[in-house]
């Protein structure tokens, strides 16, 4: 199985790995654009997660709290924006810039003195007999418990969307959140819930950075997981399953050109590094080309709404 | 400058230390600029830990109270450069390559504050001074350990940017482990940051899967060494701090910068106004590369050989560079016996014979 010197199980495993919080927060963002509201603080809520999630598990030993902290942590960020755009009604963009920025400095603040201290394991899932397979072994069976809800993820999501009452609702309210409002469905409260949802989902990639990925707390450690989180919901045409795609493609990259350079590559890296986002521009080109309806762009993304309009 | 230089000569022709006729000061402000967080546990810390030590050496004579943390290397560091300078320091300590053009523009401004650029080689204005360590003697002892423990013959080197401080390393590394095991090899790969703890994590996992089972790193942050803990086997070392949390596998020995020496060295010589602009670029001799504690997951024969590389470098009888030694293109560098001198190593930009990957440019 190598290919050009590179053994190809071994980076399969590794992009799965190393996907898990780009997916978990842009399934987040899928959830949260689809019930029409934009929130591109995603880095911010991603690396506060981080930090409070590195936080509880030091302090309590366990890194499943650290998770559940993680998740809350990105929520709180979450609700911060939910007041600013659905009560305040505030701009839907800057206040996302804002979020970001203050998630920067906030986790900076939260994260002093807890550098160079090693974070509890995380366990693989003991699968026992499944490892061994060969090659499907190393790739689907040899994870950590995270790998495995981030992939439980995308189906919940998928199916929730797509054949669930909930998910017709939101989805309603994301393509016109006036027709939803007069057949008496409550807007503002289904998306601060959308909100809440994709805060949670994001501080939880976060947390999986500073407490698997990496595992240590720095400054800015999430270093712009969050803004490709963001593209790949465009990417991948607001679907769950081609958010798993565009994770494995985006994550898988990165780690591909590391490999390309261990293996002593001649291709030049800054090629594969681009690539992904050269990929999303021309997604980008296709939606605004007219075609945007049928990428599955929600109608009313980004408008604010109000029961006086 | 004129004044300066007038100084310089007379007192070089009348044989009398400068003090004679240069002021001391009652107290000094030494300021830090960093280019990561003091708890980088690698070459922020390093230098912090540094500073603590000037507040402990001088006491009320000095107030080294002022550093900022994190100060990306471009327009932000010319803003923090001048709002220390116009904020009273008197001297200030700039730790990182990437300050060099910022250090040199701000210098020309505040002729009366005494800048100091670590690693850097521009000295344009009078009140510039550099230092350096030569970290590649460190690197020669750690080459020696890795080609010796290595089980598969692969070496891995996490290199931050392709620059000579770092080529320098690959190179001493790379000899240092031939040296010990003709069959070595060394895969390198750029991270592009000197530190992106997640990058580096991913870099170390991809060395690792290249089959590589020693590690060496020129980046700052311990993520290589965590990484390095998931498979059994793999050793790495600390780099600019101990990074003694990582002991006594997968970190078996360090790389550890000293900076304490020089700062104390320079704030006491304002102290005492024998300050002259300088350039610094001590090694192990001087006490500036420190090599941390060999563990005991290191055979008792390599801990000595290491050991052995470490004090002959310290004693001047070994140079981590020593001739006949050629290029990676074939083309002859050093002759047999013959060493490279300062301007040579400073400027280096080519891998040595027997390395096969390619220096990006």
């Amino acid at each position: 199985m190598d290919i050009g010197g590179i053994n190809f199980v071994t980076l399969l495993s590794t992009l799965i790995v190393a996907s898990v919080p780009i997916l978990l927060a842009a399934l987040g963002e899928l959830v949260v654009e689809k019930s029409g509201t934009l929130n591109l603080g995603v880095e911010g809520m991603m690396i506060v997660g981080a930090v409070t999630g590195f936080v509880a598990a030091v302090s309590t030993g366990n890194p499943f709290l650290g998770f559940v902290a993680g998740a809350a942590a990105g929520a709180a960020m979450a609700g911060i924006f939910a007041v600013l755009t659905q009560v305040l009604l505030a701009n839907q963009v800057a206040s996302g810039l804002a979020l970001t920025l203050f998630g920067l400095g906030l986790s900076s603040l939260i994260g002093q003195g807890w550098n160079g201290i090693r974070p509890p394991v995380t366990g693989d899932v003991p699968l026992g007999p499944l490892a061994e397979i060969p090659v499907l072994g190393p790739i689907v069976f040899s994870h950590d418990w995270m790998v495995y809800l981030s992939f439980a993820m995308v189906f919940a999501i998928g199916w929730y969307l797509k054949s669930t009452r909930g998910g017709l609702i939101l989805r309603a309210v994301g393509e016109s959140h006036a027709a939803a409002h007069a057949l008496g469905y409550k807007v503002r409260r289904i998306r601060v819930l959308a909100l809440l949802f994709g805060g949670a989902m994001a501080g939880c990639g976060g947390a999986y950075v500073s407490l698997v990925r990496v595992p240590q707390w720095t400054d800015g450690i999430t270093s712009g997981a969050g803004w490709i989180a963001l593209a790949i919901v465009v990417f991948a045409s607001w679907k769950p399953w081609r958010v798993l795609l565009g994770a494995w493609l985006f994550g898988g990259i990165s780690v591909l050109q590391l490999n390309l350079q261990a293996a002593g590559s001649r291709i030049p890296v800054e090629y594969l590094s681009m690539s992904p986002y050269v990929i999303t521009i021309l997604v980008l080109v296709l939606i605004s080309s007219g075609r945007g309806r049928t990428m599955g762009a929600p109608a009313d993304l980004g408008r604010t709404f109000h029961t006086s309009q | 400058m004129k004044r300066r230089l007038l100084l310089a000569t007379a007192a070089a022709l009348m044989a009398l230390p400068a003090a004679t006729f240069a002021q001391g000061m009652d107290k000094v402000k030494a300021c830090f600029i960093y280019v990561g967080p003091v708890g980088d546990g690698g070459w922020t810390f390093q230098h912090d830990q540094a500073r603590k030590a000037l507040i402990e050496e001088f006491g009320d004579r000095v107030d080294a109270s002022t550093y900022q943390e994190s100060v990306p290397e471009g327009a932000d560091a010319e803003r923090v450069l001048t709002q220390m300078a116009l904020s009273g320091c008197n001297i200030i300590f700039a730790t990182s390559f990437g300050y060099m053009d910022a250090v040199n523009n701000v210098a020309a401004k505040f002729p009366n504050v005494k800048f100091e650029h670590a690693t850097g080689y521009r000295r344009d204005h009078a009140n510039v001074s550099t230092y350096d360590a030569r970290f590649y003697e460190g690197r020669a002892v750690t080459g020696t350990i890795a080609g010796m423990m290595t089980k598969s013959d692969k070496i891995g080197y996490i290199g931050s940017y392709p620059i000579p401080e770092n080529i320098q390393g690959i190179n001493a590394a790379y000899l240092a482990a031939k040296k010990v095991n003709p069959d070595v090899t060394i895969s390198v790969v750029w991270a592009y940051s000197w530190f992106d703890p997640a990058k580096e994590a991913d870099a170390a996992r991809a060395l690792i899967e290249q089959g590589v089972d020693v590690i060496l790193q020129h980046t700052d942050s311990t993520a290589p060494l965590a990484e390095a803990a998931k498979t059994e086997g793999v050793i790495g070392f600390g780099q600019a701090s101990d990074m003694a949390e990582f002991k006594p596998s997968p970190r078996v020995a360090s790389i550890i910068d000293n900076w304490a020496p020089y700062y104390i060295e320079r704030v006491g010589e304002l102290l005492d106004g024998t300050y002259e602009q300088g350039a610094t670029w001590a090694g192990i001799a001087g006490g500036e590369v420190q090599i941390g504690e060999i563990t005991d997951a290191v055979p008792a024969d390599v801990k000595a050989e290491a050991e052995k590389v470490r004090d002959a470098i310290a004693s001047g009888e070994l140079h981590p560079f020593t001739g006949p030694l050629n290029k990676q293109d074939g083309t002859e560098w050093l002759a047999d016996g013959e060493t490279p001198d300062d301007a040579d190593l400073a400027g280096m930009n080519f891998f040595v014979e027997g390395i096969t990957g390619q220096i990006p440019n």
